[in-house]
C-alpha cells in the first residue's frame, strides 16, 4: 500500500541515517513528520525554549548557535539539529536560525526517541557528538582489525625446544636436528630463560672462528633475549622483532618460556606486510636498489588501510619502515666511508620519533656526537655521512626537511654537550619564537649508534620541562597557533567566523595541533614517552585533565588521522600524488560529522591548554 | 447563488466582498442534508481574523478532466495545516470511483489506472469522513476552480444540494504580483515570457523543493508550504483573512 507522504519518504530514502532504517520503520517516521516553512533570517530555536521535535531540512540552510553566540553549526538540506536538546532533557540547547528560506520537517519527540532506542545506527549517527559513541566506533574498527589484533599465542604451535645452561653446542645442534627446529632456548636451572641461540649463531660464532664443537653453549647463546608476553599482540611482536633486528623471539607466560616465534611464523601468518618491507630493505645494497622498495612501502600502506588497521598500527609500521631505510643507508654509508672516528647517535625527530609517520612525509633527523669531538679532525666524515643519509632518503621518498632540521645542517650535527646545552637554553630562555622551529626536537627517537644518548637527551627534557611554567607557556602558545575548522556545510569547510573554504589541510588544521597539545601536557607530566597515545596513556594515568577528557581526545585524535591516512590511501588507490589536502565532497555525511565533533574536542582542548599554562 | 466565474476571478484583483461567517449561518438553517447541516453549524471565522489565528486545510483533487459537469473526481488529498504548521501526520487521500469515464490522457498524468480505481468507493460513501475535515476550515487550493466546482457539483448530484466554503488560491496570490499589469507592448515586442504561476515555478520562487505532480497529498502540501512561503514573504502573520479568501 502506498502511503500518502511519497514525497516525504523519497526524500528520507536519499538521506542518512534515515536511508538506512528499514522499510517499515522508514513509513512510520515519514508519516509522523510535520512541515514548516521559514523565511531566511527568521528565528527556528531559542535557547532553553521546549523542544518536540528533531529537524531535518527538506530545503534551504540554518544555523545553530551556542548560548554566547559563536556558531556552532551550518547545516544544508538533509541536515538535522535540536538532536542534543531532545537527548537531554528536552529542551533547545543551540538556538537555530534560517540562513536561507528553509523548510522543516519535524519528526517528532517519541517518533526520534524510539529510533534511537530501536536502530542502533541511527543512535550512533544522531549521537556522534557523544564519546560513547566515538567509542563504539572505534570498538567496532578494532573488531575487525582481527587480523592485526590477534595476540602472540595464536602463533604458537608447539612447546618450546628447550636445553639446559650445562650442554654443549654439540648437543644443542643434535636436539635442534632431532627436533627440526632452527632456534633453541638455554634454561638456567632455576628452569628461566637465561638465552637463545639458533642456526646463524651456530655458523657464525663457534664454526667460522673455530671454535670447538664442545664449547658451552651458554658462550654462543644470546643472554637475556628481548621476549613478548604471549597475550600481547601479533602486531607488537612485528615491532619489537623489527626494532632489535631480531630473526627469532622467544615468548613467555608469567617468566616462564612457552614458546618460540620465528619471523617466518609472522611472515605466514600476514604474508605481505610492513615486516616483509623491512626484511627487503636491509637486503638491499645500493641506494638505487632502495629507491626500487618504494612503491612496495606504499602497498603496504595501502593494504594496511584496508585491513582497517588503526592510526597507531599504521603510523608504527611506517615509522619502523622509515627507521630501517635510515638504518639501512647508515650501514651503506659506513661501509662507503669506513668506521667513524668517534661513536655517534642518528636521531629520527618528528613523526617518525613519534611512530605516526605515514607515507608522505619529510626527513627530520640529527647527529649527536661523541663529546670528543672535533670539528677540524671529525667533521668531513659526519657532513659526508649525514649527506649520504639525507640523499638516500630523499631518493627513497622522504623529501628534504623544508625547514633544514637535518644532520646535512652543522647547527643539528653536535656533541652530545652541545644537545644538551640546546635543550637547557630552549627549556631555560624560551620565547614562543625561538621554539617554534624547535618544537620537533621534543619528538626524538635514537636510531642507529649510541641510541642510549638519545634516551639521555628525553631525561633532561623530562626533569627540566616540568617545573618551567614559562616554557610550557611558550608552547602552548605555538601549539595554539594552528585551530581546527568548525565543520563543512555543503562542499565547503567552514571556519570559527563562518568563512568558507574549499579544502582543508587535515595536517595543519587537525593532526598537527593535535600533535602539539599533546606534547605540551605530556613535557608538563615528565613524560618520556614520545608516541601521541603513549603520551595521553601517561597524561590520563597523571590526571592532570578533566575525567574523561584524555579518552576524548584519543578518540578524536583518531578520527582525524584516520580521516588522513584514507584519503592518503585513496590518493595512492588512483595512482596519483598523496597529499594533506582534503575536498569535503570526497567525505561521507557520516565522516563530515565525525570530524566536527572531533574539531569540537580539539577545539575545547586548545582552550583549557590555554587556560591551564596560562598562555 | 454565489457562484464565481473563470472570467470574474481572472480580472478582480481579489473579492473580500464576501461575509463567510455570515454566509454559513445562513446555509446552517437553509440546508436539508444532515452532513450539510453539520458542515455548516460549525461556523466560520470571521474576515477580520488574523491569518495566524485560522484553522486551514490544503486540499488537492485529481480529476478526469477540467469541466466539472462532464468529468469526475478520481482522488481527493487534505493536509490540515495552520501558519506555524503543516500537519501532514494528518494528511488524508481517497481514492474514488469517478461517474465518468477515466480517459487514457488522465490515467498518464495522475498514475492512477483503471484497476486501481474499480475498486474504489463512490464519493457518496467518503463525504461523511471528507465534510468534517473541511468544516470550520479554509480551504487553501492552487486553481480554485478545481476544487470548489467540482465538489459543488459533485455534491449536488449525490445530495441534490451544493456546497460552497472560502478558499484561499495561492495562484491567485501570485496572480497578484505577477498579473497585476498586462505586459507593456515593449514587453510584448521583445518577446517576454510572462511569469509562469503554476505551482511548481511559484514554489521555486521561495526556494521550495520540486515535487512530483499530480499526486493529491503531494500537491496538496505543496500548496500548504507555498501557502506559508507567501504569508512570510508578502504578508504577515496578522494579515486579516478576508485579504486572502474568495
Amino acid at each position: 500500500m502506498e502511503i500518502e507522504q511519497i514525497e516525504i519518504l523519497e526524500f528520507l530514502k536519499r538521506h542518512p541515517p534515515f536511508q538506512e532504517l528499514p522499510a517499515e520503520q522508514l513509513q512510520q517516521v515519514a508519516i509522523g513528520i510535520d512541515i514548516g516553512y521559514f523565511k531566511a533570517g527568521s528565528e527556528i530555536l531559542r535557547f532553553n525554549e521546549p523542544l518536540h521535535a528533531l529537524h531535518l531540512i527538506r530545503s534551504g540552510a540554518v544555523e545553530t548557535y551556542r548560548r554566547n553566540g559563536d556558531l556552532y553549526n551550518r547545516l544544508s538540506e538533509g541536515g538535522f539539529f535540536g538532536e542534543q536538546g531532545l537527548l537531554r532533557g528536552g529542551k533547545v540547547r543551540f538556538p537555530a536560525t534560517a540562513l536561507e528560506d528553509t523548510l522543516i520537517y519535524f519528526i517528532p519527540d517519541q517518533v526520534f526517541q524510539q529510533l534511537f532506542d530501536d536502530n542502533e545506527f541511527f543512535a550512533d549517527y544522531v549521537q556522534v557528538g557523544d564519546s560513547e559513541r566515538r567509542k563504539t566506533s572505534k570498538a567496532s574498527i578494532q573488531a575487525r582489525a582481527d587480523l592485526l589484533g590477534a595476540t602472540v599465542s595464536t602463533l604458537l604451535s608447539r612447546e618450546p625446544v628447550t636445553i639446559g645452561s650445562d650442554a654443549s653446542v654439540w648437543q644443542a645442534a643434535q636436539l635442534m636436528t632431532e627436533q627440526n627446529v632452527s632456534s633453541l632456548l638455554i634454561l638456567d636451572p632455576e628452569q628461566h630463560l637465561a638465552g637463545i641461540i639458533t642456526d646463524k649463531d651456530i655458523r657464525a660464532r663457534l664454526v667460522a672462528p673455530g671454535l670447538k664443537s664442545e664449547t658451552p653453549v651458554t658462550d654462543i647463546m644470546s643472554a637475556k633475549p628481548v621476549t613478548i608476553e604471549q597475550q600481547q599482540y601479533i602486531f607488537e611482536a612485528m615491532m619489537l622483532m623489527l626494532r632489535h633486528n631480531l630473526h627469532h623471539l622467544p615468548v613467555v607466560s608469567q617468566q616462564q618460556a612457552v614458546g618460540v616465534i620465528a619471523i617466518s611464523d609472522i611472515i605466514r601468518f600476514e604474508s605481505q606486510n610492513s615486516l616483509y618491507v623491512v626484511s627487503r630493505i636491509f637486503r638491499q645494497q645500493t641506494v638505487t636498489d632502495l629507491q626500487a622498495l618504494v612503491p612496495d612501502v606504499h602497498a603496504c600502506f595501502v593494504r594496511m588501510v584496508n585491513e582497517d588497521a588503526n592510526s597507531q598500527m599504521i603510523g608504527s609500521a611506517m615509522a619502523a619502515i622509515g627507521r630501517s631505510f635510515k638504518q639501512r643507508l647508515l650501514e651503506l654509508a659506513e661501509a662507503e666511508l669506513g668506521p667513524p672516528p668517534v661513536p655517534y647517535c642518528f636521531l629520527a625527530l618528528g613523526s617518525m620519533a613519534r611512530d605516526e609517520q605515514l607515507v608522505l612525509t619529510d626527513q627530520d633527523n640529527a647527529l649527536v656526537l661523541d663529546n670528543r669531538f672535533d670539528p677540524a679532525q671529525h667533521d668531513s666524515y659526519f657532513q659526508q655521512l649525514a649527506a649520504f643519509v639525507s640523499d638516500g632518503l630523499a631518493a627513497c621518498g622522504y623529501t628534504y626537511c623544508t625547514g633544514n632540521v637535518m644532520a646535512t645542517n652543522p647547527q643539528w650535527r653536535q656533541p652530545l654537550k652541545v644537545w644538551q646545552q640546546y635543550f637547557q637554553n630552549w627549556i631555560a630562555q624560551p620565547s614562543a619564537e625561538r621554539l617554534l622551529h624547535s618544537s620537533i626536537f621534543f619528538d626524538l627517537d635514537g636510531v642507529w649508534g649510541q641510541t642510549q644518548w638519545a634516551e639521555q637527551l628525553q631525561q633532561l627534557v623530562s626533569n627540566l620541562a616540568r617545573k618551567k611554567p614559562l616554557f610550557l607557556a611558550s608552547m602552548t602558545r605555538n601549539a595554539l597557533s594552528r585551530t581546527p575548522p568548525l565543520g563543512f556545510f555543503k562542499d565547503f569547510v567552514m571556519e570559527q567566523d563562518g568563512k568558507q573554504n574549499n579544502v582543508l589541510n587535515i595536517k595543519r588544521r587537525g593532526t598537527a595541533p593535535f600533535v602539539d597539545l599533546i606534547r605540551v601536557h605530556a613535557l608538563a607530566i615528565g613524560s618520556t614517552e614520545s608516541n601521541s597515545f603513549s603520551r595521553l596513556q601517561q597524561i590520563t594515568a597523571a590526571n592532570v585533565l578533566p575525567k574523561g577528557r584524555a579518552e576524548d581526545l584519543r578518540d578524536a585524535f583518531e578520527v582525524i588521522a584516520m580521516t588522513r591516512i584514507r584519503q592518503q590511501a585513496a590518493a595512492l588507490r588512483s595512482g596519483e600524488e598523496p597529499d594533506n589536502n582534503v575536498l569535503p565532497e570526497q567525505l561521507s555525511e557520516f565522516e563530515r560529522k565525525h570530524l566536527k565533533e572531533a574539531f569540537q574536542v580539539l577545539s575545547n582542548a586548545q582552550k583549557f591548554l590555554k587556560f591551564h599554562f596560562k598562555a | 447563488m454565489l457562484y464565481l466565474g473563470p472570467e470574474q476571478a481572472d480580472n478582480k484583483q481579489h473579492s473580500s466582498s464576501t461575509d463567510w461567517q455570515q454566509y454559513y449561518l445562513q446555509q446552517a438553517a437553509v440546508v436539508k442534508h444532515p452532513l450539510l447541516q453539520q458542515f455548516y453549524a460549525t461556523g466560520m471565522v470571521a474576515g477580520s481574523t488574523p491569518i495566524s489565528q485560522v484553522p486551514l486545510v490544503a486540499v488537492d483533487f485529481e480529476t478526469t478532466g477540467l469541466s466539472a459537469e462532464s468529468n469526475g473526481i478520481v482522488s481527493i488529498g487534505l493536509v490540515p495545516f495552520n501558519l506555524q504548521r503543516i500537519f501532514s501526520s494528518r494528511a488524508r487521500q481517497w481514492l474514488l470511483k469517478p461517474r465518468f469515464a477515466l480517459s487514457d490522457d488522465s490515467v498518464t498524468v495522475h498514475r492512477i489506472t483503471h484497476s486501481e480505481i474499480s475498486h474504489a468507493p463512490d464519493l457518496t460513501a467518503v463525504l461523511p469522513e471528507l465534510l468534517p475535515m473541511l468544516a470550520g476550515k479554509v480551504a487553501v487550493v492552487h486553481y480554485r476552480q478545481i476544487e470548489r466546482n467540482f465538489l459543488a457539483a459533485s455534491v449536488n448530484v449525490r445530495l441534490g444540494e451544493s456546497i460552497l466554503f472560502p478558499v484561499i488560491d495561492t495562484l491567485e496570490l501570485e496572480a497578484r504580483l505577477h498579473r497585476a499589469k498586462p505586459l507593456s507592448w515593449w514587453d510584448k515586442l521583445r518577446k517576454k515570457q510572462q511569469v509562469s504561476i503554476r505551482l511548481d515555478a511559484s514554489r521555486s520562487r521561495y526556494k521550495l523543493p520540486p515535487y512530483r505532480p499530480h499526486h493529491a497529498v503531494t500537491d496538496a502540501l505543496a500548496s500548504a508550504e507555498l501557502l506559508q512561503a507567501q504569508i512570510c514573504h508578502r504578508f504577515s502573520a496578522a494579515t486579516p483573512v478576508s485579504e486572502l479568501w474568495c
